[in-house]
């Protein structure tokens, strides 16, 4: 931070970064970003999958229990909504490319529409998974 | 302002004065960006089912699964384009927050090597599987 000098007329600050009201725009733009780091981590399990696989059936075995495991599952369970949110938040990056949906209306129902998608695709896919026995 | 049609009326005096532009690349990896996401739509959507599929299968079911062409070849797909989108918006995120740059450079670069590493890596086990089975 700096010291204003001596004399100086006051001037007005900006907010700082952490006062803003959260709105949906604004999560979706962050949620965006932050999903697509955590599916750069999570894409790493399905890289160990195929090794695992190559590795031979102990291997393989031995990294499905991890998986399988309650925090597997956790881990898992957050890369799907990961997964599913960054396809929500690029599917608008995309409408936006196409030059439509900046309307702030458009823009703020988009934003709740993605978030909803990745809630319901990703309770969709774990409920397949209990009824098929993929748990 | 006039509009110059050499220099449009963007350009400010101090930035034509420098000769400063754009830098005249960079619109290759924004499209790559783009044309990576439009496919990955599809194979993640892919992926998320065969997952599914995969995960009741054990050992055996995922050799199988790997045999078929088809699936070899959309997971490879998968692999490539997925790694490849993910070198490209980690880079976004490194130029965005990291200033210093010395720092920034070897971000970009273990991001690069991580990257192509996994996706190498990736491409290989599948390969072994799909072509030569699961006999280790």
């Amino acid at each position: 931070m700096t010291v204003a000098s001596p004399g100086a007329r006051a001037r007005p600050l900006s907010p700082h970064v952490l006062q803003w009201r959260w709105h949906a725009t604004m999560a979706m733009s962050i949620f965006t970003r932050v999903t697509g780091g955590a599916a750069y981590v999570g894409m790493f399990l399905v890289g160990g999958w195929a090794l695992a696989l190559a590795s031979g059936q102990e291997a393989y075995e031995a990294y499905m229990n991890l998986l399988g495991s309650l925090p597997g599952k956790v881990v898992l369970f957050g890369f799907t909504v990961a997964i599913f949110l960054h396809m929500g938040g690029g599917l608008r990056h995309l409408l936006w490319d196409l030059g439509k949906g900046y309307a702030k209306g458009e823009a703020t129902a988009s934003a709740w529409g993605a978030m909803a998608f990745a809630v319901v695709a990703s309770m969709a896919v774990w409920t397949i998974a209990a009824l098929t026995g993929a748990l | 302002m006039s509009a110059n049609p050499k220099t449009g009326v963007y350009r400010t005096p101090l930035g034509r004065a420098r000769g400063l532009g754009s830098a005249k690349s960079g619109v290759g990896r924004f499209i790559g960006e783009r044309v990576t996401a439009v496919a990955l739509l599809f194979l993640v959507t892919w992926g998320v089912w065969s997952a599914l599929t995969l995960a009741r299968g054990g050992f055996d079911g995922a050799i199988h699964w790997l045999g078929s062409p088809v699936n070899a070849v959309l997971l490879l797909l998968l692999a490539i384009v997925g790694f490849y989108h993910m070198q490209i918006g980690m880079t976004v995120i490194i130029e965005d927050y990291i200033g210093k740059p010395v720092t920034k450079a070897l971000l970009l670069i273990a991001n690069a090597f991580v990257c192509w590493g996994a996706m190498a890596l990736t491409v290989v086990c599948i390969l072994k599987i799909a072509l030569m089975g699961g006999g280790s």
